[in-house]
């Protein structure tokens, strides 16, 4: 019991806290980059630890630096408690959604639950009373509308993202997503790995764009639209900004590991040791081969980010309503018809 | 009767309004110029600006200077011509008695950088070549209007000696 304890201990310190905490901070400052080099930009590079810059890595170290000093100011009229519960509550939930991804072969997992994907769905939904409560604790109409806005988008595209899942889980049969990796090892008429990609390549694309959406990014990122609009979080300042950013960010590399995980076989590395059996060296490559496949998957969303412009909020709803559930319904049905032709 | 030219919207088919082959392109458009600048950084136009310093073009005017004669003395005979000829009336000349040959010296001779335009026209009034709007020198923005005037010492110090002659003549 003891043994087991210290485990998952670990497991979520090295899993969760380094590599996820760690890989956010990074990303903040890979946002600012790729935007500047897309722009023909440089980008930050003036941090600097005794004279060296090392392309301006150690601002993730200053902006959180400045979070900590500055004036957390909290506006006449909000409710105190709900105003700081808001960011925590904005942060826990992506968190908590990395207990159930298979970061490994065999016990490289916090929890190797049966309900996996629906664990992710349930938890992640509990994000949407961050946004809605940070927008109502400020006591700011703007903000309100702004929370009011991420509340019905988030839910929105939760539903079509629900949906699009439905499809990879009618082809692997299971709802865990350390079954649905042992089933991405199989292979498609003796050479082609079954990745969910292969097998759903228009469930994916539904998958991206309901996950983007449900992340608030760009080009869906009516609720804060930093730069015109006003958002939930304009009371925001110091830590309490610092942290919706970083559950942000934190939601940025959820989306990327359940999409690794689910639609680029997870730590399958193709024609290589499928059950997960052979340990040693193949081992640290499979777990290297999947961080490969979270950053590549980051990055892919911030390419999408700095390449898109922002949708219209009747656009985002319609997109959402009209074209993104029927689309996901036609795929489960197109799915289910052809996994009963098959069989 | 206005033309108006009337430009076709181009048609929101469903390949358009799929939004992937359009997305695609874009993202060929962020994904070319990411590559390029990340490997060969030759894209990125931006100067770093303190350390490096772009040079400023070779028509660039800058602050007046006042030019001397062969003896340091001050060229300029205080003939108000600059001043009379200032759009932006950013001169101010107190003239003096110079008891030989050329009669008049500007006691104070000021410009206020407020005002001035930079525009040339004090230079191309001057009959004896004395001020020039070239010193290549750039403004210094200061914290009070004051500051901003710049006096007679000032100018002179950015001027240097000028070989020209008064009246086309050789002496």
């Amino acid at each position: 019991m003891l043994e087991f304890v210290l485990l998952t201990l670990l497991k979520i310190l090295g899993f969760v806290l380094v590599f996820c905490i760690m890989l956010a901070a990074v990303l903040t400052w890979t946002e600012r980059k790729m935007s500047a080099v897309i722009q023909d930009r440089i980008g930050p590079n003036r941090a600097s630890i005794l004279g060296i810059r090392a392309f301006g890595l150690f601002h993730p170290i200053a902006d959180m630096l400045k979070s900590f000093v500055k004036e957390d100011f909290v506006p006449a009229g909000a409710n105190r408690t709900l105003f700081f519960l808001a960011p925590a509550i904005a942060l826990v939930p992506p968190l908590c959604a990395f207990a159930v991804v298979p970061f490994g072969p065999g016990d490289l997992v916090i929890s190797n639950l049966d309900s996996g994907m629906l664990f992710v769905f349930a938890i992640l939904g509990f994000g949407i009373y961050g946004t809605t409560l940070g927008g109502w604790a400020s006591a700011n109409n703007f903000a309100m509308l702004g929370s009011l806005r991420g509340a019905a988008q988030m839910i929105s595209y939760e539903v079509s993202m629900g949906l699009n899942l439905v499809g990879i889980f009618l082809v692997f049969g299971s709802v865990s997503l350390t079954q649905i990796v042992a089933g991405q090892g199989e292979l498609l008429w003796g050479w082609l790995p079954r990745w969910g990609i292969v097998v759903q390549p228009f469930g994916f694309l539904l998958f991206l764009a309901a996950a983007m959406a449900e992340n608030k990014r760009a080009p869906f990122d009516l609720p804060e639209g930093e730069s015109e609009i006003i958002g939930y979080f304009v009371e925001y300042s110091a830590m309490g900004f610092a942290t919706f950013m970083l559950s942000e960010f934190v939601e940025v590399i959820v989306i990327a590991c359940i999409a690794a995980t689910l639609f680029f076989g997870g730590w399958q590395i193709p024609w290589v040791d499928p059950a997960g059996t052979a340990g040693g060296w193949i081992t640290v490559a499979q777990v290297a081969f999947f961080a490969a496949k979270v950053l590549f998957l980051c990055w892919f969303q911030m390419l999408i980010r700095w390449t898109v412009p922002r949708f219209r909020y009747d656009q985002v709803m319609s997109l959402g309503w009209k074209v993104l559930l029927p689309l996901s319904l036609v795929n489960i049905l197109a799915t289910a018809v052809v996994l009963a032709l098959i069989a | 009767m206005v033309k108006v030219k009337v430009v076709e919207r181009p048609p929101a088919d469903l390949v358009v309004q799929s939004w992937v082959p359009e997305l695609w392109k874009g993202m060929k458009v962020t994904g070319r110029h990411f590559f390029r600048n990340v490997l060969t950084g030759k894209g990125i136009v931006t100067s770093q600006y303190p350390e490096a310093r772009r040079p400023y073009p070779p028509r660039y005017r800058g602050k007046h200077r006042l030019m001397r004669r062969e003896d340091g003395s001050v060229r300029c005979v205080a003939c108000f011509m600059c001043s009379t000829a200032c759009p932006a009336d950013c001169i101010r000349i107190v003239a003096g008695e110079r008891g030989d040959e050329n009669e008049k010296y500007p006691v104070v001779f000021e410009v206020d950088f407020i005002k001035c335009v930079f525009c040339g026209m004090c230079e191309e009034a001057c009959p004896c070549d004395a001020i020039r709007l070239d010193s290549g020198v750039h403004r210094v923005p200061a914290y009070t209007r004051a500051d901003e005037l710049s006096g007679k010492e000032d100018l002179l110090s950015l001027g240097t000696l000028s070989v020209s002659r008064q009246g086309g003549e050789f002496k």
